[in-house]
């Protein structure tokens, strides 16, 4: 895993995290809220240049970008960590099988700088993506914000998911 | 009740160049009538995501009609997506749902609820704007052009025999027609 910076702002976070996406000419961004990253919602909301695909279960949410990518958008995931539980089969059965290069943002619930941590979801989320081999980087302030990019163009060299693990208000 | 074949067939006849998502054991029967391979997605691998992945597919190109041929188990596993759809309301797709009320890919066991509930209710409660439902092939025959042109998303459940028999897969593995596909819808330029 890869780390970037320290804690900080969650909405000067959610600004640079858009402007990565921007950088990354993503178009749609597929998601459940959840309590990491709630200003970024807000944002992508009010952005013209990116659709929001809200989802009901994380477990639609690869199979919707699967559908987008393959149509020529070029979508984004964004939800928690314990969604990415829900969502085993499609990463594997899609994302993984399928070889589709996809950005996953996944808040990283329960995180904390220094064990312990704060739940058993933040205890099973790594070792869970080294288990699929997802390679995953950790944002942890707006300074680090590049992570997304670097995950995102290794996600379009290796035609893999790529997780950005977004540390935020809710950890 | 419908045979799906004969389903499969009328569906075919009137596809134009739509965009098919065909899944479970549709899949089989599709990849046997259809004239447009290059527009298929036969789709296996993570059951229940066929209209999730059609949904993807409807929002990325909302220029072509997009078709997906889901089964009953397998939309009973990803209900929500008939709210996703729903909420994300592209007119330009259809979704087939083939009822047979049982899981032919296991050999016949039946679904939660079989004969008890209603997919077109579902999919109006979820906020489809239109759902049908057809147990006659000749009703079906008669309907499927005005379906077809209706502003979607809707739903067309398709009452068929339960059947224990499994499909011979003969159909190709998704990842073996990705690349064709993608590249006659239009998604291979990113």
């Amino acid at each position: 895993m890869v780390t970037s910076g320290t804690h900080s702002s969650p909405a000067e976070m959610a600004e640079k995290v858009m402007a990565e996406l921007a950088r990354c000419h993503i178009t749609h961004l597929v998601y459940l809220a959840h309590s990491e990253t709630g200003p970024l919602y807000d944002l992508a909301e009010r952005d013209p240049g990116l659709t929001v695909v809200p989802v009901c279960r994380e477990g639609e949410a690869v199979g919707v970008a699967t559908g987008l990518w393959l149509g020529g958008a070029n979508p984004a995931v964004l939800h928690q960590s314990t969604g990415l539980f829900e969502s085993g089969d499609s990463i594997r059965g899609l994302a993984l099988d399928l070889r589709i290069p996809l950005l996953l943002l996944i808040g990283y619930r329960g995180w904390r700088p220094e064990p312990p941590f704060a739940d058993s979801a933040a205890t099973y989320l790594e070792p869970y993506l080294d288990a699929w081999g997802i390679k995953h980087y950790l944002l942890e302030s707006p300074e680090g914000a590049g992570v997304v990019s670097m995950a995102y163009q290794e996600a379009r060299e290796t035609s893999r998911p790529v997780a950005v693990l977004v540390v935020g208000e809710g950890d | 009740m419908i045979d799906s074949f004969q389903a499969m067939r009328v569906i075919s006849e009137h596809r134009g160049e739509a965009i098919v998502v065909a899944t479970m054991t549709a899949k089989h029967e599709w990849y046997k009538v259809s004239g447009r391979p290059e527009l298929d997605l036969l789709f296996s691998g993570a059951m229940s995501k066929a209209s999730s992945v059609a949904l993807g597919l409807a929002l990325a190109r909302p220029d072509r009609k997009v078709m997906v041929l889901d089964g009953d188990g397998s939309l009973l596993m990803n209900l929500g997506s008939l709210v996703t759809i729903a909420n994300m309301a592209p007119p330009n797709l259809v979704h087939f749902v083939i009822e047979n009320d049982v899981y032919r890919i296991t050999g016949g066991h039946p679904i939660p609820a079989a004969g008890k509930l209603s997919f077109a209710g579902l999919a109006r409660g979820a906020g489809y704007p239109r759902s049908h439902e057809f147990s006659d092939l000749e009703a079906f025959q008669g309907g499927i052009e005005a379906i077809l042109r209706e502003d979607g998303p809707t739903l067309v459940c398709l009452k068929v025999p339960p059947a224990s028999k499994r499909v011979t897969s003969t159909s190709p593995k998704t990842i073996e027609i990705m690349g064709r596909f993608r590249e006659a819808v239009g998604g291979s330029s990113t």
